[in-house]
């Protein structure tokens, strides 16, 4: 017999005995599973359209200490990794190939790395900043959700000291329940190697539980939404 | 007594009068607090979210083998190599016969418990490897030498001071003390780990049934290096982490992080479903999975503390815990600390040795309240003594509650008793609390109070 049968045997054992549902709260009847209308229920509230949630997602980055940009064009878009560009004297930059990446890199005039096939990862760990598209955006929590898939893989959105978002007004969700929604007719049962929901910059608190940015991660995460 | 439980006392008794120590931890565990209880409040209905936490994960267990085996095969499908280990040994004897086909020759690892659990980092620098812990906490702990204080913040019980010379003597390198130097000291070291490890190992905070994919939980970005850059990837995770579906963490995820580090949600919370899949750039060529065993399934055949398996290892309990606040994490002596591993040690490592763990409670349900899966962890902490007993009675201990028992039923022993005691106890105030005491083991830490001339009973008798 393999280890897995041996395992799975003996949970099978195990549970004859059955254990009581956790009994709710003043005899309330257990919750339905799923549950029905699902977890939006309990979650912190969102607002009820659009202006909303880009408020609260504004609020949250702040809080993260993210930045958030709503440009109105994609020359806007342009301009501001322009201006991030020269604030921070960016000498190489790393992109993957997407439609807004495509129309907005160019216009650095820097070296960049892509990652779209084989890359060497010494010189994207040398970048300054690296540029991705995401899957969504997350109003409840502020959160970038991204994957190896439409992101240019693992690397790129967490080795570079900078991550830019470039994404969409269409890819603001309300809430999490949303997002994995979004997931599921997106990708259906082919999903990404990786799904990754990035809610601010890289930080830490090990030291005397004191914040500091930039444990491993990018130090900055700039969101930027056209 | 055990010799554990002998190690606990002194070990106790040492770190509760380290006022400076207490006073880190409380200063950690204050701004937790404020934090927490401002995310809590945030939610439409904290208390039916931690409901419905709990039977989400009442149903992932109750129907384990079904998810389990849903789990490894949609992993298996898409080229994860899964593994079963029953035994601590096995799994590590597993991790460390893939380092070796790989022929590795460095290996970064991010934070994990269960790892801890099955002393992975020994078995791995046996044969000769090196293993470099990725979490900024576990590198500091790692580089002193000891095991994580908390399960959560693994160096909370070190100042800036105390880490900045550990970086002088350790890295050669240590600017100043201040947070976010010694920070990106740290940084500097882990990155060049980081581009020539062969194998990353990590741990896992849940495991998707419905889509075979595993989901970490970190602030750092150290876990999703480590499952970026190596060309190997291995996660260890426990039988028990499974949740039924996806959606599911749209619930997991916020109460993980409000719950665990008062935080609305983790820095980084991702899902990895396999190796590098066809048409992606990068990731390792090769993932594997080790699901463990260790003794869950005896707990689970319990199904009075059956549910101790629905942890998620947030660290609430440990938080909140006035033992753990006043012994500190290494007291425990155990991978995990605070009440959730007084409550599942004694499963995973033997009652008898670890039953004084049980003792080590005031039961004044503060874990039980924080816990975000309603776990009832103080009613656990008596449920093992009681077994405890069952198993092992003391004869002193049936002795003293025979002899209570028949006091208690003959009302004249009892008087007698009050008498004596209110006629003997000035000559007990010359001993009390000296060697000659007889009642030393209480009045040591604690009041006796006096006994009256007149008792209750007498005072009523004369009022009528």
């Amino acid at each position: 017999m393999s280890e897995r049968d041996n395992i799975l045997g003996r949970i099978r054992e195990a549970l004859k005995a059955k254990a009581p549902r956790p009994s709710p709260r003043d005899g309330a009847a257990p919750l339905p599973q799923p549950p029905a209308g699902g977890a939006r229920q309990w979650l912190p509230p969102v607002g009820r359209n659009f202006k909303d949630w880009v408020e609260l997602f504004g609020k949250n980055a702040a809080e993260l200490k993210a930045d958030f940009l709503l440009v109105s064009s994609s020359d806007e878009m342009r301009q501001a990794l322009v201006s991030l560009r020269d604030a921070e004297r960016w000498k190489s930059a790393a992109c993957h190939s997407g439609l807004l990446p495509d129309a907005i890199c160019p216009v650095l005039g820097i070296p960049m790395v892509h990652t779209d096939k084989h890359y060497d990862v010494h010189m994207l760990e040398a970048c300054d900043v690296g540029i991705t598209e995401c899957d969504a955006l997350i109003a409840q929590t502020g959160s970038v959700m991204l994957s190896s898939r439409r992101a240019g893989g693992r690397a790129l959105s967490i080795l570079p000291p900078h991550h830019v978002v470039l994404a969409r007004r269409d890819q603001l969700v309300a809430d999490l329940p949303a997002a994995f929604e979004l997931l599921k007719t997106e990708y259906g049962d082919n999903l990404p190697s990786m799904i990754s929901f990035i809610t601010g910059p890289s930080r830490t608190g090990d030291i005397e539980r004191i914040l500091v940015l930039g444990a491993h991660g990018p130090k900055k995460l700039t969101v930027l939404c056209v | 007594m055990s010799s554990y439980a002998t190690k606990f006392s002194r070990d106790a008794r040492r770190v509760t009068s380290d006022r400076r120590l207490r006073q880190t931890i409380r200063t950690a565990l204050h701004n937790y607090e404020i934090a927490r209880d401002r995310h809590q409040t945030a939610f439409r209905d904290w208390q039916t979210a931690r409901q419905a936490a709990a039977e989400t994960k009442w149903e992932a267990i109750n129907l384990l083998p079904q998810h389990l085996a849903e789990f490894a095969d949609k992993l298996a499908v898409r080229g994860t190599k899964v593994h079963w280990a029953s035994t601590a040994k096995q799994a590590s004897d597993i991790i460390v016969g893939i380092v070796q086909a790989r022929g590795a020759r460095s290996i970064i690892k991010s934070k994990a418990m269960t790892a801890e659990e099955i002393h992975l980092n020994g078995a791995l620098e046996n044969v000769g490897y090196e293993v470099v812990e990725s979490d900024l906490g576990e590198f500091i702990v790692q580089l002193r030498h000891e095991a994580p204080f908390h399960i959560v913040f693994p160096s909370m019980h070190l100042t800036r001071g105390e880490i900045k010379d550990l970086f002088q003597s350790a890295l050669g390198d240590a600017p100043s003390d201040d947070p976010e130097a010694l920070t990106m000291v740290a940084r500097r070291v882990l990155r060049k780990k980081y581009l020539t490890a062969d194998v990353g190992i990590t741990g896992a905070n849940f495991a998707i049934a419905e889509t075979g994919m595993i989901s970490i939980t970190e602030n750092e970005g150290n876990a999703r290096l480590t499952a970026a850059l190596p060309k190997t990837m291995v996660t260890l995770l426990g039988i028990e982490k499974i949740l039924p579906r996806m959606a599911d963490l749209a619930l997991f995820l916020p109460m993980l992080a409000t719950a665990g580090a008062g935080q609305p949600m983790t820095g980084y919370n991702t899902l990895y479903g396999g190796p590098r899949q066809y048409g992606e750039c990068d990731g390792p060529e090769e993932f594997h999975v080790v699901l463990l065993d260790n003794h869950r399934t005896e707990l689970l055949a319990d199904p009075q503390q059956r549910d101790a398996l629905h942890c998620i290892r947030c660290g609430a309990c440990l938080n909140v815990c006035p033992i753990f606040r006043n012994i500190g994490g290494h007291t425990y002596n155990t991978t995990y600390s605070g009440p959730i591993g007084s409550v599942i040690t004694p499963h995973l490592r033997g009652l008898q040795d670890w039953k004084h763990l049980s003792a080590a409670s005031s039961l004044c349900g503060a874990c039980t309240e924080a816990c975000p899966v309603k776990i009832n962890l103080h009613h656990h902490l008596l449920h093992n003594r009681r077994n405890a007993v069952k198993l092992k009675p003391s004869a002193r201990e049936q002795f003293g509650y025979d002899m209570f028992t028949s006091v208690m039923n003959h009302p004249f022993v009892w008087w007698l008793g009050k008498k004596t005691g209110w006629l003997l106890q000035p000559l007990h105030n010359i001993v009390k609390r000296s060697p000659l005491d007889p009642v030393r083991a209480w009045t040591k830490t604690r009041d006796l109070p006096p006994v009256p001339r007149h008792s209750f009973k007498d005072w009523w008798r004369k009022r009528k």
